[in-house]
């Protein structure tokens, strides 16, 4: 697999909110993320736990370019996107932490995370199993005829699951307005793509549905910004759905439980791919476009810190759920 | 009071709902255009357009799926499988994601959605195309599943599936489709989770669901006319949430029980209704108590082999018998 060319984008110093919003967004679910390595290793947080290190962009660029009442749909590997949808970090953490104060009252935990508010309708753990869901959300916006987006997150690993094929029929058969972002970080568990399946330029899938397309570097934040914005635009004006193949990488191991490197994958080629860091090419294409400068950026740094570090302070301090809630919440009343 | 199909009476009940609120929405394979593999959306299509009666590709675990997300987001699917056989490439929909997703989400998003279709043993369809699989659903919390026996009760309960909220595997029966009953014009709803007594009887308790409850009926008659024994058929309607209170009522006053089901034997819904009663009602039993189900075995093609394994009832009327002390 070839990484996709990148073009660094020419910034406009009249965006410089935008651009540094994106950087802190993405500095917060690293370094939210960390912290959620350590007190998994302190046993704060349990059973299984997939951390989002070095795929950031995908989530921060991708959701910049939606709007806040269009639905999202991901994967277990999710903390991020919650975050940059912008659930609080002290509901997501107390959430991994089990806590009643957590963003699913402790019943999900990490793979099942839920901000109804915010439409973020969950942190599904089946593999591929919630690309007909979203899909679901788009059939009931056009039914609504609103011009709302369900977009959905999977990894690379789904698209040669059948929920996928059959979904992305239907989606492109009814003309469903939904974005399926693909964020191809290259392994699914410790299985090369390459390993597993016949077509692995995934862009190249939609064809079988004569569905729109795009690969993007999905280490570039600012290139998943515009690539889904243009898909955004496709399912909002021309109720058509697309598919996005997000070239990216991921520098933990599978789960908490999973080893970094080891057969699957060597150490050279995590630390080559650390070269194309989405935090540090944006932060070094602002330094360039002098618009932020180091001092800048340590009190970027230093806000998110705070930010983390509250919320852990919280998830620590937050009840247990009740054990009434156990039976709670099984049936709407 | 009109006399009308089964089929008839779903088809009514869709009608109403669809007309009462505009988030219902049908979708399937052949619901639209074909007017039903059973014809039990017959005129819908016409009626609602092709937003609302949706035919779908041969894609169960796709459209089960679309169906979840629509529910999640305040539509209120009706998903037909063809038949509840096909149900089973979708089963990762009903059971990992419309059972769980109120519960995962710590009571944030409700999924209501009515899963629907026919179920149970056919005539000579082979092993694929006849088994009963409900309690596979009843197994799951999150789920309700409800298994109707007669039109009244087919157009009332599913009335109120459509209604509830909550994720429900409503299994038509197969071979009740042409069977018929009275089904009064007006509104009227059944609420889940309530067994009826079909017939009444002193003498032992028959507890059925969906064909069953016609098979139970049937041996009811017979052991009133050449043993005198008064059985009285009590019809489950909804297995999860299980009547166990009307149960445990009806063996109180009859001391004996026999369970029918067209399912296999082990964990079967049978196998429930006989631990709620052996726990409910162990003090007012004076038998051991006897289910009749399925041959444990997959379903033969071949006629007699296939009668063989159905549970007909002679098999019930022995098993009555048998709990009444009546052998021979």
């Amino acid at each position: 697999m070839t990484a996709a060319a990148r073009i660094p984008s020419a910034l406009e110093p009249s965006r410089r909110e935008f651009y540094v919003g994106l950087l802190r967004q993405m500095v917060l679910v690293r370094r939210f993320e960390e912290r959620a390595a350590e007190a998994y290793a302190l046993g704060r947080i349990g059973g299984f736990c997939h951390l989002y290190i070095g795929q950031e962009a995908v989530a921060t660029g991708a959701i910049a370019a939606l709007r806040g009442d269009d639905y999202l749909f991901t994967s277990y590997r999710e903390h991020a996107h919650a975050l940059v949808r912008g659930t609080p970090a002290r509901a997501v953490m107390a959430e991994l932490f089990g806590k009643a104060t957590g963003c699913s009252g402790g019943k999900g935990g990490s793979m099942h995370l839920f901000d109804a508010e915010r439409g973020f309708l969950g942190g599904h753990a089946i593999v591929g199993s919630h690309i007909p869901i979203a899909a679901g959300a788009a059939f009931a916006i056009k039914s609504r005829a609103t011009d709302q987006v369900a977009a959905c997150f999977f990894g690379e690993a789904a698209v040669n699951i059948g929920a996928f094929h059959e979904t992305l029929n239907m989606a492109a058969l009814w003309g469903l307005p939904a974005i399926f972002i693909c964020e191809n970080n290259r392994y699914g568990m410790g299985t090369a793509l390459e390993r597993a399946a016949a077509v692995y330029d995934i862009a190249h899938r939609a064809c079988s549905y004569d569905m729109a397309s795009e690969t993007a570097d999905g280490m570039d934040v600012l290139a998943m910004h515009d690539v889904v914005a243009r898909a955004a635009q496709r399912a909002r004006e021309d109720k058509l759905p697309t598919l996005i193949e997000a070239r990216t990488y991921r520098y933990m191991g599978h789960s908490m439980a999973d080893p970094i490197h080891g057969h699957y994958r060597t150490k050279e080629e995590l630390e080559e791919q650390k070269s194309r860091d989405p935090i540090d090419q944006l932060a070094r294409q602002l330094r360039q476009a002098d618009l932020l400068d180091d001092d800048g950026f340590k009190t970027l740094k230093h806000s998110v810190e705070e930010e983390v570090e509250d919320a852990v302070r919280f998830s620590e301090e937050s009840p247990e759920p009740e054990l009434s809630e156990l039976y709670t919440d099984v049936y709407r009343a | 009071m009109p006399t009308i199909t089964y089929r008839d009476a779903l088809n009514q009940a869709l009608r109403e709902e669809m007309h009462r609120d505009p988030a219902v929405f049908l979708m399937g394979e052949e619901v639209g255009v074909y007017q039903g593999a059973y014809k039990v959306s017959r005129g819908l299509l016409e009626e609602f357009g092709p937003m609302r009666v949706v035919d779908t590709p041969i894609a169960e675990l796709g459209f089960a799926g679309i169906g979840v997300g629509a529910a999640m987001v305040g539509m209120r699917p009706v998903i037909e499988f063809m038949t509840w056989n096909f149900a089973l490439l979708a089963i990762d929909q009903v059971v990992n994601s419309a059972a769980k997703i109120l519960y995962m989400s710590g009571g944030q998003i409700p999924v209501p959605i009515v899963f629907r279709g026919p179920g149970g043993p056919a005539l000579q369809l082979g092993a694929q195309h006849s088994q009963a699989l409900e309690s596979w659903f009843a197994h799951v919390p999150g789920l309700k599943v409800v298994a109707p026996a007669t039109p009244y009760d087919a157009k009332g309960l599913l009335k109120s599936a459509i209604r509830d909220g909550n994720p429900i595997v409503f299994l038509e029966g197969e071979m009740l489709y042409n069977t018929k009953g009275e089904v009064p014009e007006g509104e009227y709803t059944i609420p889940l989770g309530s067994a009826d007594v079909k017939r009444e009887g002193a003498d032992l308790t028959l507890v059925c669901h969906s064909k069953s409850v016609a098979v139970a009926l049937k041996a009811a008659e017979q052991l009133q006319h050449e043993h005198d024994l008064a059985a009285e058929v009590v019809d489950l309607r909804t297995l999860r949430p299980l009547d166990v209170a009307t149960l445990v009522a009806s063996v109180r006053k009859t001391n004996r029980c026999v369970v029918v089901e067209e399912g296999w034997p082990l964990g079967g819904v049978g196998a429930q209704v006989v631990d709620e009663l052996q726990r409910e009602a162990f003090d007012d039993l004076d038998a051991p108590i006897l289910r009749v189900t399925g041959a444990d075995v997959p379903m033969p093609y071949n006629k007699h082999l296939e009668r063989a394994a159905k549970p007909g009832p002679d098999r019930v009327i022995e098993a009555a018998k048998r709990v009444a002390y009546r052998e021979g």
